[in-house]
């Protein structure tokens, strides 16, 4: 049980690269706290300086109100669970998760004990005597929490826990690593770049770009109000879609057509009078059939035609895919988000909406459909500097 | 399938009969040597392979003289020690040149590489001069250092090739588990590096073991003369006997002690021992 906190935490390696720049995180005592970001974002950095596997440049970690800048790994009382496991190949389960037990001394009655609870809770009772060898994906990444959880450190860290586990056992993980956080109530800092991961599972999220931290806040309140266009394009699947356009005379002109400003939008923009560019930000729920709307809903939104490129349909939803004429929304989050994506090897002509439509919807690969969106939920950020207009937090 | 039964059946006897090949070519001049050491005296050099009197007089007649006991044992205890010697100087510089980025690495790497490369007879003579002069010529340590140094090169490299292999991650995780940098090393890579360094340990033994230029040079009495030099001073015991008999059973003799110590070793060099560890 610890708080941990972050101040002005800095790692420049001696070539000068920078990994981790003035990071400020105050880290609540039993927090289940989540670093997130595309690779070489720094999060993995942070979580090393935490540990003490990497030294802090300059700034100051304190758990629970001891800096720990100098302190050695083993003199920090945290465990970490690595994204290789990290199992010791010559010894058992039982040995591997008795392993910091001994180190600390702990009488062999006591070792025997917190480890059979610790097999208990992770059900691996039968597997004790096994080598690491022989175990499944699954069963490895539970000894490897399980070697963390055995000695009730302060705080536990995870460098990708779940990335090596195949995408079913991946969520069934996710779930029990969120179990057993809230069971055991031990300060947690989780290191992913699944965006899923980092919503389903944090109290907040750090979201962190190039060694900057972009945001920290609830998984709801970063999704409904990113505070630049970095946060809004990496949280979120299917990511939210973006348009530049242009604001004036209390409108906006986009790819999508004219957006009135409602009085949200106004207040933001100071009264929208000023010409100016701008990108708009919609996420794909916000978008609807018109075809399901009654006329007064319309009239609040807006409507436009597109065709549909690609119908996936989930079951519950369907997912609608145009592609909108004009320019693609600029910008060097944007682009870094892309490629982290890997979408900057596709070719594109204008830029690719993605709609998460009603099941009931009509629409069909290849035809037309008119597709209405809601302008009150429209997100706007500053094209240089990728700010959220919006943001009201 | 009948025509594929036939390739194969085909390939499996062209292989067996080249495997034979290659076993024959390497292990005749072995039993021709063992042929001739269990010959007796008589039917020396009567040219058969499989000895028509079957002698062990040629083993009691080694074992009888000093010369050849004694060299056995400086063989025995040289060998030992500078094995151990370069292969604890190796398993530390090895794990030093695999872990850390010091000032110097490339330059180490460059010079033991250099080292194992020197012709080692250009350095017979200098060598000779120099132990005279410092009192090493003809003892054990005079041998043992010339060993270690033509040892440890290649006990650099064997060793650090096999530290490459553990898993960086390991180390961290057992510094996370509360080991000290002594303890993570003692209870976590050194187990994982233990086929490697009886790997080595092997290579290095060969090497000194069968070292014959050093071994003449450097000695003159029986106080540190090795087997493969004792070997050559082999006589009859007059000056008409062909002393062919005996220098064969003492050849068969010397390979006994390597083939115990790879039988020994090998069961320790488990193949894959770090399977396990990451991933999966």
């Amino acid at each position: 049980m610890a708080e941990i906190v972050l101040d002005k935490v800095t790692k420049r390696y001696p070539d000068g690269a920078i990994a981790a720049s003035e990071v400020d995180i105050n880290i609540a005592d039993g927090e289940f706290i989540i670093l997130v970001g595309p690779s070489g974002c720094g999060k993995s950095t942070t979580l090393n300086m935490i540990a003490g596997l990497e030294d802090i440049t300059s700034g100051e970690l304190r758990i629970d109100g001891a800096r720990m800048n100098e302190r050695a790994p083993k003199d920090r009382d945290i465990a970490m669970v690595f994204q290789s496991y990290a199992l010791y190949p010559h010894m058992s389960v039982r040995e591997n998760m008795a392993f910091p037990l001994r180190l600390a001394k702990v009488p062999d009655a006591t070792v025997k004990q917190k480890v059979d609870e610790a097999a208990k809770v992770l059900d691996l009772t039968q597997h004790l005597d096994r080598k690491p060898s022989n175990l499944s994906g699954g069963q490895r990444q539970r000894v490897a929490m399980g070697r963390a959880i055995v000695r009730s450190p302060k705080a536990f860290l995870m460098d990708e826990p779940l990335s090596n586990l195949d995408a079913k056992l991946r969520v069934q993980m996710r779930t029990s690593v969120s179990k057993l956080q809230k069971q055991l109530g031990t300060t947690t800092v989780y290191v992913t770049h699944d965006q899923t991961e980092a919503m389903t599972l944090g109290d907040r999220v750090v979201v962190l770009r190039g060694g900057f931290v972009q945001q920290i806040g609830s998984p709801q309140f970063l999704y409904e109000q990113p505070a630049n266009l970095f946060v809004a394009g990496f949280i979120g699947s299917p990511s939210m879609n973006f348009f530049p356009a242009t604001l004036a005379e209390n409108k906006l002109a986009s790819s999508l057509g004219e957006i009135a400003l409602t009085d949200r939008l106004r207040r933001v923009l100071e009264g929208g009078k000023a010409q100016r560019d701008v990108i708009v930000g919609v996420r794909p729920e916000h978008f609807e059939d018109a075809a399901l709307l009654d006329e007064a809903t319309k009239a609040t939104g807006v409507t436009f035609q597109a065709q549909v490129d690609v119908l996936e349909s989930m079951g519950s939803d369907k997912y609608a895919y145009f592609t909108v004429e004009g320019k693609q929304a600029e910008s060097s989050e944007l682009a870094e988000l892309a490629v982290d994506a890997g979408a900057s090897d596709v070719p594109e002509s204008g830029s690719q909406v993605v709609t998460r439509l009603s099941a009931a919807s009509a629409a069909q690969e290849g035809a037309a459909c008119d597709i209405w969106f809601d302008p009150d939920k429209v997100l706007l950020f500053d094209p240089s500097s990728g700010a959220n207009l919006t943001y009201t937090g | 399938m009948a025509m594929i039964g036939v390739a194969t059946t085909r390939r499996k006897i062209q292989w067996s009969f080249l495997d034979l090949l290659v076993v024959v070519y390497a292990l005749v001049p072995v039993l021709w040597i063992v042929s001739l050491s269990f010959k007796s005296k008589e039917t020396l050099n009567d040219g058969n392979f499989i000895p028509r009197e079957w002698s062990i007089q040629n083993y009691v007649d080694i074992f009888q003289t000093n010369e050849f006991v004694r060299a056995l044992f400086n063989s025995i205890g040289i060998a030992l020690i500078s094995t151990f010697i370069a292969v604890v100087i190796g398993t530390m510089a090895a794990y030093a040149i695999a872990r850390l980025d010091f000032p110097g690495k490339r330059v180490l790497i460059g010079v033991s590489l250099l080292v194992a490369m020197f012709p080692q007879v250009s350095l017979v003579s200098p060598l000779f001069e120099i132990e005279r002069a410092l009192g090493l010529f003809d003892t054990w340590p005079g041998l043992i250092l010339p060993y270690v140094t033509f040892g440890l090169p290649l006990a650099i490299y064997t060793l650090s090739a096999f530290f490459k292999e553990i898993p960086w991650e390991l180390e961290k995780a057992a510094k996370m588990d509360g080991a000290t940098p002594a303890q993570a090393f003692r209870k976590v890579i050194a187990p994982l590096a233990a086929p490697g360094v009886f790997t080595t340990a092997i290579l290095v033994f060969i090497l000194t073991w069968n070292d014959f230029l050093f071994a003449i040079s450097l000695t003159s009495t029986e106080a540190s003369r090795t087997v493969p030099a004792a070997l050559s001073f082999f006589t009859g015991a007059s000056q008409f006997e062909d002393p062919k008999g005996t220098i064969s059973a003492a050849a068969v003799v010397i390979t006994i002690p390597i083939i115990l110590f790879v039988l020994f070793f090998q069961r320790r060099i488990v193949a894959g021992l770090t399977s396990g560890a990451v991933k999966g």
